[in-house]
């Protein structure tokens, strides 16, 4: 093999520079993490092969002199055998290994939220106007009784008998999805928890640890346990409002994580508990787990050492048999179940796992919310649906098949300027997110893009209220798991049994 | 045509409606003529396609009996169900339900009562042990849900409920309530707009000695269904109303709540209240919406519900249905509109609005009231 550098691969994408319009101020080098820019003596060449798309440098171009185009070289169309099946074929054929990409599957599959429509008030019943009227979204995940137990004072007024398990209160049904410091920066850490204290929600840290910065912000953090326990110890279960025990991710089910030593810098390195530069591996499986009681046992473990003052969540991506594992995790005394649905983000997955493993979010969540009704178990624990939520009707939906709340990864990673290019695994992010390249880091303003969160999340939740409002309820309780308010269109019987909702018309 | 099942293709039904009632709380009886009147007055609040009423202190003669009401399609279907009864209830005595043929109600199907008890060595107890309240409420499921053609519209101890398709009127002239006397009479005037004829979809609702008139839709039906689903209560009338007396049912009967905790998870206070509340009263209040946010009944909705030793009149938590209030000496009225209060009680010593989401709870005379706060936030004339 004499020409290894050769490659039957194209550049995917074309950087065309207007070279009239161009003042040679050189910002686009300065700004791309990928190094396609560079100055070749009276202008800006670019070398195209290295362009992801990511839109860094036409955002920041002050002269709208750049350009990003798809290559329009064509490949010869074939239904069958699409680009993507080539390429990957030429790029295993040239480098061997697994092929490994960031983000959601980019593939085209039916997203079923795209196929429910919502119900509104005519006629016999008002409906509200959120401007005018109180519209309540405030949501608590953990544990309730079934049945509250009443005690009386010697006045006869009656009071609590118990105290009500621990809760998360949340302002709005959102909260930041677990992203850890490793996979992202510790800025766009910062952003979510500025954001996040700000609206009355919580973010939370995923398995790299909890950085000395986030501490302060305990009230709105869940810290995750994960398969590699990276920085876990007794302070750091206290430090949070809630433990997240992670099994698996939608976009990677049943598969570990990886982060490469060279990665592994002085503060992610203490915040990790490992040494500098050595491979942060997550296991495929808890090596302690093996079976449902392993996780209850680890569920308790985790109540001791907090005092039952912290309820525990499981995460878990949604897989064929989810509801009866969802039951299970219910039952080994999960206070919250946090589904990770198909098309859920990631910052590495294999492709094949990614593209190919897993269930649709809004399948799982029906499945799962129908099944603990049916065992009368659902007030045990809370749901929290993820799985690419894009705008708040996608919430909507989500509550009314029955989520207590719903997570957002993606759309938080959207307002700091990520594209979705899919290259979150190289860490070259020109965006400073998914990225320890200080250079890049560094322009990630946490104050900056926490307000552009807030900002999102209060939009979305005005969203809701008028939602709301349109059906006649003045509570997010009244929509939640209630999927009368919801009719199907272009969907199968099978896909309506399934979702528990009736055809439009109906 | 006739029917008395919810067997049109809808999910659920929907209707507007009026709303009456009286109670004397030293348990005096008067007869059905007054809130007959009375709902008389809201004609126009329905359109003739349900009336009905409900009676307490009906049946002293078998007050310690469960008194079962039961309409049926045909012959048939009442000889399957006296099957069931005559195997798992002592029946003391059956007949039919008195009425008088008018012309207003022309068509009916065959209604029966039944004064009985569950029998101690009935067959359901060879695999659970069910009290008697249960497992009426049991065979009332059982019945509705399975049994084609056979409704239980009335299965409550001294209390009898009398509804059908008509005007309420005309629905008290076919059983000739003017000769029934009882110390708490609800009625309720309906407008459905979409199961025309329903026997079964009139009010009151009932269970046990529940009986529940409502004006008003449910916009959070979804879920109150899914919510008692999940504590084995089948919903197989698909109307809002079924599910109020289900979740009173849940709550005051099962979970042991009292009347005004049930009322406040009902019209739950907002938050916004809540916060204002002292600690104690803040926690309780916290908890009743944690746990019990699935049973929020939020859209607009009136509703009096009885029982056997009061009354509760109240509205959803801001106010989109009408309600008024008023009382002369021990009794207490309430209706859709003071007009018909008035029709009853001209001169009443005080009338008022119950604020939203506010119980008008009235309990009788020889009860021992556990805990009663009264809202005595009146707005008098």
């Amino acid at each position: 093999m004499t020409k290894s550098s050769f490659s039957n691969i194209q550049p995917e994408f074309l950087a065309l520079i207007d070279d009239t319009k161009c003042v040679r101020c050189k910002r686009c080098i300065q700004n791309c993490g990928w190094g396609t820019y560079s100055f070749g003596g009276d202008k800006i060449i670019a070398d195209h092969y290295k362009c992801v798309a990511c839109g860094r440098c036409y955002t920041y171009c002050p002269e709208d002199a750049i350009s990003v185009v798809k290559n329009p070289t064509v490949m010869r169309e074939n239904a069958n055998w699409h680009d993507y099946h080539i390429k990957n074929i030429w790029k295993q054929s040239e480098i061997s290994g697994i092929i490994i990409s960031g983000m959601g599957t980019p593939l085209k599959y039916k997203k079923y939220f795209d196929h429910m429509l919502l119900d509104a008030c005519q006629v016999t019943n008002p409906s509200i106007d959120p401007l005018r009227e109180p519209m309540e979204l405030r949501t608590f995940l953990g544990k309730k009784p079934s049945k509250l137990e009443l005690d009386f004072t010697e006045d006869g007024e009656p009071i609590l008998k118990n105290p009500m398990p621990p809760q998360i209160e949340l302002q709005t049904p959102f909260i930041f999805a677990p992203m850890s410091y490793g996979s992202i920066s510790l800025n766009a850490q910062k952003a979510m928890a500025l954001a996040a204290k700000a609206l009355g929600i919580v973010m939370n840290i995923g398995e790299g640890g909890l950085h000395d910065d986030l501490v302060p912000f305990g009230k709105h953090i869940i810290v995750q346990v994960a398969s590699g326990r990276f920085g876990v110890h007794r302070d750091y279960l206290n430090s949070g409002i809630a433990v997240e025990i992670k099994i698996g991710q939608g976009a990677k089910p049943g598969i570990g994580g990886h982060l490469p030593g060279e990665k592994i810098g002085m503060d992610i390195s203490r915040t990790r508990m490992i040494p500098l530069g050595t491979d942060a591996i997550s296991p495929a499986p808890h090596h302690d787990i093996y079976s449902i009681e392993d996780l209850r046992q680890l569920i308790f473990a985790i109540k001791e050492a907090t005092d039952y003052k912290k309820p525990v969540s499981v995460k878990v991506a949604a897989v064929h048999n989810i509801a009866a594992i969802v039951s299970g995790i219910v039952r080994a005394g999960a206070d919250i179940v946090y589904i990770d649905g198909f098309t859920g983000g990631t910052g590495a997955a294999p492709a094949i796992v990614r593209d190919n493993t897993g269930i649709p979010i809004e399948l799982a969540l029906a499945q799962v919310d129908e099944r603990l009704r049916q065992e009368g178990i659902r007030n045990e624990a809370s749901l929290i649906a993820a799985g690419s939520i894009r705008s708040s009707a996608d919430a909507v939906k989500a509550i009314a098949l029955g989520a207590d709340a719903v997570a957002i990864g993606t759309a938080a990673l959207v307002v700091m300027g990520c594209h979705v290019c899919g290259k979150c695994h190289t860490g070259n992010c020109s965006w400073g997110i998914t990225t320890q390249r200080s250079e890049l880091v560094r322009r990630l303003d946490p104050e900056v893009y926490g307000e552009r969160l807030y900002n999102l999340i209060t939009a979305w939740s005005h969203e809701i209220m008028e939602v709301l409002g349109s059906m006649g309820v003045n509570s997010i309780e009244s929509l939640r798991g209630s999927r009368e308010r919801l009719r199907g269109v272009e969907l199968t019987d099978s896909e309506l049994q399934v979702l528990g909702i009736k055809h439009a018309g109906l | 045509m006739l029917r008395l099942k919810n067997t049109f293709s809808i999910e659920r039904d929907i209707s507007g409606c009026g709303l009456c009632g009286i109670i004397n709380i030293k348990k005096v009886k008067i007869n059905g003529e007054n809130i007959k009147r009375a709902i008389a007055l809201e004609h126009d609040r329905g359109n003739g396609l349900g009336g009905g009423f409900a009676v307490y202190g009906a049946y002293p003669d078998y007050a310690s009996l469960y008194a079962f009401h039961i309409m049926y399609d045909d012959i048939a279907a009442k000889n399957n169900v006296e099957e069931y009864l005559k195997k798992n209830f002592v029946i003391e005595k059956n007949e039919p339900i008195p009425v008088l043929k008018i012309s207003k109600i022309l068509d009916h199907p065959i209604l029966y009562r039944y004064f009985m008890k569950p029998k101690s060595d009935r067959e359901d107890r060879l695999f659970h042990d069910l009290k008697d309240d249960d497992f009426v409420v049991r065979s009332v499921m059982v019945i509705n849900s399975q049994y084609d053609g056979a409704y239980v519209f009335s299965s409550g101890k001294n209390m009898g409920v009398f509804k059908g398709v008509g005007y309420p009127e005309d629905i008290a002239d076919f059983y000739m309530l003017d000769d029934i006397e009882g110390y708490m009479w609800t009625a309720h005037n309906r407008f459905p707009t979409n199961t025309p004829g329903w026997w079964g979809g009139a009010h009151p609702f009932t269970l046990l000695d529940w009986s529940i008139v409502h004006n008003g839709e449910i916009s959070s039906y979804g879920i109150n269904k899914r919510y008692l689903e999940m504590f084995k209560y089948s919903l197989s009338l698909k109307t809002d109303t079924e599910v109020i007396t289900y979740i009173l049912d849940l709550l005051i009967r099962k979970h042991g709540l009292t009347i005004e905790l049930a009322t406040n998870i009902l019209a739950a206070p907002f938050y916004q209240t809540i916060e204002k509340m002292d600690p104690p009263k803040r926690e309780l209040f916290t908890a009743l919406r944690q746990i019990y946010g699935s049973a929020l009944l939020n859209g607009p909705f009136a509703i009096i519900f009885g029982f056997s030793d009061g009354m509760v009149a109240m509205n959803d938590r801001i106010k989109l249905r009408p309600l008024v209030a008023a009382t002369k000496g021990d009794f207490t009225y309430i209706a859709s509109e003071e007009a018909s209060i008035m029709e009853m009680c001209p001169s009443p010593d005080i009338v008022w609005s119950p604020k939203a989401g506010e119980p008008v709870i009235v309990r009788t005379e020889n009860v021992k009231a556990k805990n009663i706060v009264q809202k005595e936030e009146m707005v008098s004339l």
